[in-house]
């Protein structure tokens, strides 16, 4: 990782200083080591802090839309902006683009190889606490804890959603930093084993399952704050006018809406990063609702991956003669 | 706070049976803004509309809400009254208790109930709605007809009469569709081809008709008095402006052994051919599948004979585009060809035919030259059985659920012609029930029946088997509860009729409502038959319901009618309930643009002022005279950017709340 790191630090610093960008968004960390978030680097900033490793995990694709909007009145005009995308970033930065909402030009776009981000869930819930440093080493993490250290194999700290990741290749750049990076190894898993256990559940049991975790919800926002596909100007639940920002506040069950109501706002377009249960402080899986409208349109429509390219249109905005009739749709799922 | 009216119709006992209609009214008396309740027996009749009038005037009401039938029937009717009241007429909302009320229940209680929630949405509705003004669009003066067959021709005739012009597209080679291929007429046995050909005749040289053969329809984009359709020219593979239609490539054409269509693959075409010798228009089509040289490419013994150099193997296909005021559909039917019936053995016996192969076998322009012959071994037939309602009117999945409704008139008319050309032949029908009904058509069965000696025997036949060259028949007499054995040597099948496969497809490009077997639904089963729900699309003949010759005439005829009165307006009034766009809310992110069927919204780079700070942004914009207020757009942005007048998010969520209250 240190060498990856490395590499990219300099790659950073030739593309500043020839110009061809002004700005790079990179990650810093926040109040622990394992709580890496994205900052903005110029020319002129030391880049001591600047880090590259396993918790990396924020998608900084929708960065963008605020740094490639157009100037102000009495703005200046800034430069290009420097984005460093791992392959799955890369499908929400396309995304974006699709939707207007990244000027393209004005993005220099670098892809950055992944093996794959880290949990750091999955390290407390082996019992290790008290974390002071992580430091990766090829197969093997090393962790500082107040307790001493311990070592643990990088596999076992796999993020869920890396274990069904959608491969090294990255989908839109301009430039990678690795050109020929290898697949990495991981033990895979069915992305859609879950949604499919959720399935199987009579309507009583799914709809237990989803009060029990959605009432869990403190309405942070984390989700659609890091969310690339809910993106609007003005979220309908922060405009009054809309009526729906008073309803999903007036009581618990309407909460619960909220989650419901963002994931159809971002069916379609969701890509599948995965953000929004990484980020959530209370560990709501809610990639799951994104993932069963997902695995619904791929079967009803067929297969669609949503910011693979800028142009096709995704299931539900586009119309063919051969799209599934609603009375099908209708007798999918659910008790009779 | 708004003023409004809430009047409450009976319908006579449509309503009222099931409903407490006074109960209604007098709880949405209370309901906040509500200033008078009413219920009167017939709210749309004129004195009905009288009371609306004079409590608008009498009691200064803003808005009215209307409890009765579907919006679909009467919202019309209602917005001219209180227009002429003085009130704008989007300041009315419609309650139907009817269709989604009191037709549906039993309980008079409930249905009270569920009334009073329907007109409490209403009301919430109105409280939200403000005056709309509507915009004006310009009509095309021009029609489109789907299909060539008589209903598409005589359609386009008419049309063409009143002084428009009017485009046929037809995907055979030639125009003239199912009537071309039959022998007599009911219920006065004129030739089909004599009445038929001599129209189509006309609608080839009439200068307000173009005829678009072989040719489908690819794309259709617009809106009533606006449509603008991408029409497919598939390729003939020979010039149409140059050949003659003299034939001598299709008798010199060595490639033999194509099954002819129009006979019903009784006989074997040329790849290159011309359907039938009064074909119009009268070209030679090449079947490439057939074809030798387009194989090969050896062979062009056509482009050889070919005096006027009309073969052109590389022809392709063609888009042409353009606009029209309406658009007819008129694709009509098919026999379904009954295979999966085993019982009767049309898989395996050469003798069992459909009635419309039956037809080419009687025709005199057919495979045998009008001789009736056994299509096994070229006999003369001694014994035929006719089988009515094969595939029709049954409850298994095989079967149409409805009657073909041709097939009692043609099964009488073929067993009626066969006695008359071969007097000695024994004649047999098995029926379930005759239907007749219609102009001098129980007369043409009875001459049959009594005049022409054909046995009637109620009951079906429940097996068809071949033995030494005899069809045996098996089949049940119900009136003398018998089985009965009989020998045949051709049996007949009246196979259902179905929309042609063209129609869905359709269906879905013209966004026009069909039912379950695929006939295009009429806007009023009983008022509007021959109007799509799909303002501008027309329905012409059997694509909208099994019909025979008189009465897809007729129908044809009054489509044309209603297309005439549509081409004879300049201008239509637009609907005002158009959608448009928050220029503070909207992202710039397309979905809308990319949902929107009528190609109504474009984007623009606009300087917005939004939370106090000035940018410029892609922002969605709304032609308004092209929106026809789907509503597609809203339902897909994201941010509620895009909302459409009088029926705005808020109202729609405000009926939610009311309903549940």
């Amino acid at each position: 990782m240190r060498e990856i790191r490395e590499l990219l630090v300099n790659k950073i610093k030739e593309l500043l200083d020839n110009g061809t960008v002004d700005r790079v968004i990179g990650w810093k960390a926040g109040e622990f080591c394992y709580d890496v978030t994205p900052a903005i680097f110029t020319k002129d900033d030391s880049f001591d802090d600047f880090l590259f490793n396993g918790f990396c995990g924020a998608n900084q694709s929708k960065y963008l839309i605020e740094e490639t909007k157009a100037p102000g009145r009495d703005e200046p005009e800034k430069g290009k902006i420097l984005v460093l995308l791992k392959p799955c970033d890369s499908y929400s930065f396309n995304q974006l683009i699709k939707e207007h909402r990244i000027d393209r030009e004005k993005v220099y776009a670098l892809g950055v190889p992944s093996k794959g981000m880290l949990d750091v869930n999955k390290l407390r819930n082996m019992g290790i606490n008290g974390i002071l440093g992580i430091e990766e080493d090829g197969d093997m993490v090393k962790v500082k804890t107040l307790y001493g250290d311990k070592e643990v194999a990088r596999k076992d700290l796999i993020l869920d959603r890396c274990r069904c990741c959608k491969g090294s290749k990255h989908v839109a750049y301009d430039e990678l930093l690795i050109p020929e990076a290898e697949e990495w190894e991981k033990d895979t898993t069915d992305r859609f084993a879950e949604v499919e256990k959720l399935e199987q559940m009579s309507a009583e049991e799914r709809f237990d399952f989803w009060r029990s975790q959605l009432s869990k919800c403190i309405r942070c926002n984390a989700c659609r704050n890091v969310c690339p596909a809910c993106s609007c100007r003005t979220c309908v639940f922060d405009n009054a006018n809309s009526g729906v920002a008073a309803k999903v506040n007036a009581d618990d069950f309407e909460e619960n809406m909220f989650h419901i109501i963002r994931a159809w706002h971002v069916a379609g377009r969701c890509t599948d990063c995965g953000e929004c249960s990484r980020v959530c402080p209370q560990n709501i899986p809610l990639h799951l609702l994104n993932r069963k409208f997902i695995k619904d349109m791929n079967e009803l429509y067929g297969d669609f991956q949503a910011g693979d390219d800028t142009e096709t249109k995704g299931p539900l905005t586009a119309f063919t003669k051969t799209d599934a009739e609603p009375s099908i749709v209708y007798s999918r799922g659910g008790d009779k | 706070m708004q003023r409004i009216g809430v009047f409450v119709c009976w319908c006579g006992t449509n309503i009222a049976a099931t409903v407490d209609v006074a109960k209604v009214a007098e709880t949405l008396k209370s309901e906040p803004g509500v200033v008078f309740a009413t219920d009167y027996q017939y709210m749309c009749s004129a004195s009905g509309q009288e009371i609306i009038k004079n409590a608008i005037k009498e009691h200064n009401l803003t808005g009215v809400v209307i409890c009765s039938c579907s919006p679909r029937m009467h919202e019309a009717t209602f917005r001219k009254t209180v227009q002429a009241a003085g009130i704008n007429p989007y300041m009315l909302e419609i309650a139907n208790i009817r269709e989604q009320c009191s037709w549906i229940h039993k309980d008079k209680e409930e249905a009270t109930e569920k009334a009073i929630i329907l007109g409490r949405a209403a009301i919430a509705k109105v409280h939200l709605n403000a005056p709309l003004t509507s915009m004006e669009s310009p009509v095309v003066k021009r029609a489109l007809v789907i299909g060539g067959g008589i209903a598409g021709i005589q359609t386009a005739l008419d049309i063409a009469d009143a002084g428009f012009e009017v485009d046929i597209v037809e995907k055979q080679p030639t125009i003239g569709g199912k009537m071309a291929q039959l022998d007599k007429t009911f219920p006065t046995l004129d030739c089909a081809a004599c009445i038929l050909t001599p129209k189509m005749v006309d609608a080839g040289s009439n200068d307000k008709v173009n005829l678009y053969t072989y040719c489908e329809v690819d794309k259709v984009e617009g809106f009533v008095g606006n449509f603008k359709v991408t029409i497919k020219q598939k390729p003939r593979y020979v010039d149409a402006t140059k050949c003659t239609g003299c034939g001598e490539c299709t008798t010199k054409c060595p490639s033999r052994k194509n099954p002819n269509e129009f006979n019903m693959g009784f006989d074997n075409r040329g790849a290159v051919y011309i359907p039938f010798a009064q074909a119009v228009p009268k070209v030679a089509t090449i079947d490439p599948d057939d074809c030798i040289y387009m194989k090969t490419g050896k062979c062009g013994l056509c482009a050889k004979v070919c005096t006027a150099g009309a073969i052109n193997y590389e022809q392709k296909e063609e888009f042409i585009t353009k606009e029209y005021g309406a658009i007819v559909v008129a694709t009509g039917y098919n026999q379904i060809k009954p295979t999966e019936f085993e019982e009767y053995g049309y898989n395996n016996y050469k003798d069992v035919v459909t009635s419309l192969e039956f037809e080419r076998l009687m025709n005199a322009a057919g495979p045998t030259g009008g001789h009736l012959l056994r299509p096994s071994n070229g006999k003369e037939p001694k014994k035929i059985v006719f089988v009515q309602c094969v595939g029709s009117r049954g409850q298994s999945c095989r079967d149409k659920s409805y009657c073909s409704k041709i097939c009692c008139m043609y099964t009488a008319k073929h067993a009626m012609l066969v006695k008359d050309h071969y007097p000695d032949v024994d004649v047999t029908v098995f029926y379930i029930d005759v239907r007749t009904p219609g102009k001098n058509f129980d007369e043409f069965y009875r001459r049959a029946v009594e005049e022409f000696g054909v046995h009637y025997i109620k009951g079906m036949v429940g097996k068809v088997e071949e033995e030494d060259g005899v069809l045996k028949v098996q089949a049940s007499d119900l009136l003398a509860n018998a089985q009965i054995h009989m020998d045949a040597d051709m049996v007949v099948l009246a196979a259902a009729i179905e929309p042609d496969k063209s129609a869905r497809p359709l269906a879905t490009m013209l966004t026009a409502s069909m039912d379950t077997n695929d006939f295009f639904t009429e806007a009023h089963a009983k008022l509007r038959p021959v109007e799509s729900p799909t303002a501008g699309i027309f329905l012409s003949g059997t694509c909208q319901g099994p019909k025979d010759i008189p009465e897809t005439v007729s129908q044809a005829s009054a489509c044309a009618a209603k297309v005439i009165g549509l081409l004879a307006k300049d201008h239509l009034l637009c609907n005002p309930c158009v959608a448009h766009s928050n220029e503070t809310l909207c992202n710039g992110c397309s979905t809308c643009a990319n949902v929107c069927p009528y190609g109504a919204i474009t984007y623009e780079d606009r300087l917005v002022m939004d939370k106090g700070v000035r940018e410029t942004r892609r922002i969605a914009v709304v032609n308004e005279a092209v929106c026809q207020g789907c509503g597609a757009c809203t339902v897909t942005c994201p941010s509620g950017a895009m909302d459409l007048k009088g029926f705005a998010n808020r109202q729609i969520m405000a009926e939610v709340d009311a309903i549940c209250r």
